[in-house]
């Protein structure tokens, strides 16, 4: 017996569910969704980790993933959250990438730190090459920290347009 | 962990550890978040609530594993709203009032990020999986705290006159409650003999080397005072803590069993 009277695969349902914060960015291209595993009675399982520990979309991203599938007819639905391996940036798409460029978010540059990383206190590592996301001119840092926890402030030196830029962890 | 370690290692001893961590987390996140809207400029703003979110963030984390470990069926929610001001085990350094001080609130976040990064880089570790699960993740932003506190004592110490006199007395001030953290008792020992956490010595020297070099590149002086006795641990605080839980407290308590 399966309760699943859907169409639609899990995953492709699942690309309906976006970042509330980040609208353009599925959980699929963010790297959030971790796995998904179709139990033989029928349930599905859906796994997700969380970008930072205090991120607030994570109630909402589980409540949208549930109410996502339950519409397309899998009735039993468990979201799971799982802490490790931690997200890293390294994990978003490339399409995932696109799509934040052309949102006017810059995407994360290079890879995420691994390993032991020494802080760098006082004389602080130099802040990433940032391009603008309207221009491509070379921006430069003006808050480590942006609206949202993943995200810090950049403005562009060419056109001098503000924009936010998504941090490599 | 291990089913062997975990039988050898009590119950009691591992909730009372956790606990320690998750309050320590959530005291300074309410320090921090009282500043939304109160930072000299929108970018220390934002920063302040970010990093008050991911201590947030970190505490519930914890608060729920201690409540798994405890056994008894408390949530996230009932350890955080509904214990008295006598069972928080945070140490005294993170509920001082900053609200108004500014230089307070940084030597507050820096005295206590300087021994929360080494700490995390030893809990990723530990023998509790759990724990060492919830370590990594909070590594990754403890280490931008750091290096924020670390910048503003820079800025300050290195600054004007005015703002160097002002970090040095909010520093010297909070100096003798900096060394809470490191003390030892029954359950750090019992905890530390099974790799389930570092020994709070083998954090010290990490600390010691932070402050050195922050203070002498903010040309500020270290305090030559001893750090004083805590009492945190065992649940004895300073007054300031019930008002902040009074704060902290009320709409929970007042509309009990409500969930978002």
């Amino acid at each position: 017996m399966s309760a699943r009277t859907s169409t639609h695969s899990v995953r492709e349902v699942l690309d309906r569910v976006t970042d509330p914060e980040i609208p353009v960015l599925t959980i699929a291209d963010l790297g959030i969704l971790r796995d998904v595993i179709e139990h033989p009675d029928g349930e599905v399982e859906v796994v997700i980790t969380p970008t930072y520990s205090g991120c607030p979309a994570m109630r909402e991203i589980e409540d949208d993933v549930r109410s996502e599938l339950q519409a397309a007819g899998y009735e039993q639905v468990t979201v799971t959250t799982v802490l490790y391996p931690a997200w890293t940036t390294d994990w978003m798409s490339e399409d995932g990438r696109r799509k934040l460029l052309e949102y006017g978010i810059a995407p994360p540059t290079g890879s995420a730190p691994s390993g032991p990383v020494p802080v760098t206190i006082g004389m602080r590592a130099p802040a990433p090459e940032v391009h603008c996301p309207r221009c491509g001119g070379l921006a430069r840092e003006t808050s480590r920290f942006g609206s949202t926890a993943c995200k810090s402030m950049y403005v562009c030196s060419d056109c001098l347009e503000p924009f936010d830029y998504f941090k490599a962890i | 962990m291990s089913a062997s370690t975990a039988t050898e290692v009590s119950r009691k001893d591992r909730f009372e550890y956790t606990i320690r961590l998750a309050d320590d987390a959530l005291i300074l996140s309410h320090r921090l978040a009282e500043w939304a809207s109160w930072a000299p400029q929108l970018e220390e703003d934002m920063a302040l609530v970010n990093i008050g979110l991911d201590l947030l963030g970190q505490a519930r984390l914890l608060l729920t594993y201690a409540g798994e470990i405890e056994g008894e069926g408390n949530t996230e929610d009932d350890l955080a709203f509904l214990r008295e001001e006598h069972e928080f085990r945070s140490v005294l350094l993170v509920e001082q009032p900053s609200r108004h001080e500014f230089d307070t609130l940084i030597a507050q976040v820096f005295y206590f990020s300087a021994y929360y990064v080494p700490l995390l880089e030893r809990l990723t570790k530990s023998t509790d999986v759990r724990l060492a699960e919830i370590a990594v993740k909070s590594l990754k932003e403890a280490r931008y705290h750091l290096e924020h506190a670390s910048g503003w004592v820079i800025r300050l110490g290195d600054g004007t006159e005015v703002s160097h006199d002002r970090i040095q007395k909010a520093l010297n001030e909070l100096w003798p409650l900096a060394g809470d953290v490191f003390e030892v008792d029954e359950v750090t020992e019992r905890l530390a003999a099974h790799g389930v956490v570092p020994h709070p010595g083998t954090v010290k020297p990490s600390w010691d080397a932070t402050v050195n070099r922050v203070l002498e590149e903010a040309t500020l002086t270290k305090p030559d005072r001893p750090h004083r006795q805590g009492t945190g641990r065992q649940g004895v605080h300073s007054e300031h803590l019930g008002y902040l839980l009074a704060e902290m407290q009320y709409i929970h308590r007042l509309h009990p069993g409500a969930e978002w």
